[in-house]
């Protein structure tokens, strides 16, 4: 064995967290001076609350697995996702990812209004993690999913929000990830773009990647989920299929 | 399909936060070409004269400080050549420092959406700045010619002293940009600092200047000092620098960027429950 740990995964599990906690450092009053903070800290006066925005989280997720994540506003979902998708560092607890992480959560995060389309196209993708021969076997593929035409040499500070959402919805659907992070299922633009956009978030989902959804809704979870989890103030409370968890967030609401 | 063990992240096999940055920003390379092109093109883009403003203003803070200050300071040499080959220096690192922590408090908002290594903004401001040097260098050598002074084969070593400049500023700008996120104030309180420490800096005035003033200790402990030393040597005076001289600067911009790095990467985990 190499760890203690090994027994908890194994060579087919793409996302593993354990024992994972997020906890906010609340300082109970404000201080926002280095020489205040040393005055304090030399006391030892630097007083803090925790807020624990996720407690004791386990969760082993094998790859190919559409697994769901329900709770109520506030109980930890977006935390949960930042966790995965590396953005924020548990302040205790191991995670452990296989793969290519893909959040499909800020479409056109980094786009710059001053840049062309096709600029954008690779600071987004750079921003992603792709190399620049990466972008470049796959331009062909933005480019005729965005529809975005002739503008796509032109700043996008002139294009409509609709562009700008196909544009970011385009880069970000274009390479299929090994883990795909979903909160709610996305669909932007007009109805038949919208039609585009589900049709590629199936194909997406039913493909070979390992599939996090996050949401509100019972149905999608029912339907989409083999498994699931009930988050309610940062803390796992339930378990299993998703039949089973999405009717037991309904009888939460009740 | 078989993922390979490479894209496996573990935080509990993670060794060395500091090592793990540097296997990221290998990666992540062609984002960091991105970002500078980004900053480059969005800078000029909308203005008529463009890029051709990177080598304006050196030009015209030398030629308002040739006319402030030349008869004030008995100079050897050639003044104007004096000034705008340490004022080249100093701009870029004055304003790689400044953007680094604007960077990293106002356009940090990206960290909170997806992962990257969070040193590719702050490598990425570097590496704009050099591009700038590299630009700024046209006026100074234009300079150079109406000034008649003669470049010499020592001016072939200035990619190494830009190396130690840039390795410098950046280890400072890690430290800086740590520092900020935790307090706000450093922001606010560093435009301050560098004004001072630029008139603390031999850049309009001669170093024989300073070198009474506390022994030298002043122009001792000045890290730029020793840095602008080596630049302007090898571009304006024309001499390789002595083994000495290349040691102080080397260590210093070694040493600022070694501490910075290990800072700024131990404490990012933290950045996502402040800034």
């Amino acid at each position: 064995m190499p760890d203690q740990n090994s027994s908890d995964f194994t060579n087919n599990t793409a996302i593993f967290l354990k024992d994972v906690n997020v906890a906010y450092r609340i300082p109970t009053e404000k201080i926002r001076t280095i020489k205040e903070y040393l005055i304090k800290k030399i006391r030892g006066k630097v007083k803090h609350q925790h807020f624990y925005a996720l407690q004791d989280i386990n969760l082993s997720i094998d790859q190919g697995e559409i697994y769901g994540i329900i709770g109520r506003n506030g109980a930890g979902k977006s935390t949960l996702l930042k966790v995965v998708s590396r953005v924020l560092y548990p302040t205790s607890g191991r995670v452990r990812i296989k793969g290519i992480v893909s959040p499909l959560l800020e479409l056109g995060a980094g786009f710059h209004p001053e840049l062309t389309g096709m600029e954008n196209i690779y600071l987004n993708g750079t921003l992603l993690g792709h190399t620049r021969h990466e972008i470049q076997s796959k331009i062909n593929d933005i480019l005729e999913f965005s529809e975005i035409g002739d503008f796509i040499n032109a700043p996008i500070r002139t294009y409509s929000s609709g562009m700008v959402a196909r544009l970011g919805f385009s880069v970000a659907t274009a390479w299929e990830p090994d883990i795909l992070i979903l909160d709610e299922v996305l669909s932007v633009g007009d109805a038949a773009f919208q039609k585009k956009c589900t049709n590629r978030m199936t194909s997406l989902i039913k493909g070979k990647s390992t599939v996090l959804l996050v949401t509100h809704s019972p149905a999608l979870i029912e339907e989409m989920c083999s498994k699931a989890v009930l988050l309610d103030h940062g803390r796992i409370i339930a378990r299993g299929s998703g039949e089973e968890i999405s009717r037991q967030y309904m009888t939460m609401l009740e | 399909m078989a993922i390979e063990e490479t894209n496996v992240y573990d935080s509990d096999r993670v060794r060395s936060v500091a090592l793990e940055e540097i296997r990221a920003i290998i990666h992540y390379k062609d984002l960091i070409v991105q970002l500078i092109r980004r900053d480059i093109v969005a800078r000029y883009k909308r203005s008529v004269l463009g890029v051709l403003w990177t080598m304006l203003n050196p030009l015209g803070t030398m030629v308002i400080l040739t006319i402030v200050f030349s008869r004030m300071f008995n100079m050897r040499g050639v003044y104007p050549a004096y000034i705008i080959t340490g004022l080249v220096a100093w701009n870029f690192f004055a304003q790689t420092t400044q953007f680094s922590l604007n960077t990293t408090l106002w356009g940090s908002g990206l960290y909170h959406k997806i992962y990257m290594p969070r040193t590719a903004f702050i490598i990425s401001v570097a590496g704009g700045g050099i591009i700038n040097i590299v630009f700024a260098l046209v006026p100074m050598l234009l300079i150079y010619l109406v000034t008649r002074v003669p470049l010499h084969a020592s001016a072939l070593l200035l990619p190494v002293v830009i190396l130690i400049l840039a390795m410098f500023t950046l280890g400072l700008s890690l430290l800086l940009s740590t520092a900020a996120v935790f307090f706000p104030d450093v922001a606010e309180f560093f435009p301050v600092l560098i004004s001072a420490w630029m008139y603390l800096t031999p850049i309009i005035y001669p170093e024989e200047l300073l070198m009474d003033v506390l022994n030298g200790w002043v122009l001792k402990l000045n890290p730029m000092y020793h840095i602008l030393k080596v630049f302007r040597l090898v571009l304006y005076e024309g001499v390789v620098p002595g083994g000495l001289e290349w040691l102080i600067a080397f260590l210093i911009a070694a040493v600022t960027l070694v501490v910075g790095w290990r800072v700024f990467t131990n404490k990012a985990k933290l950045f996502g429950y402040y800034a």
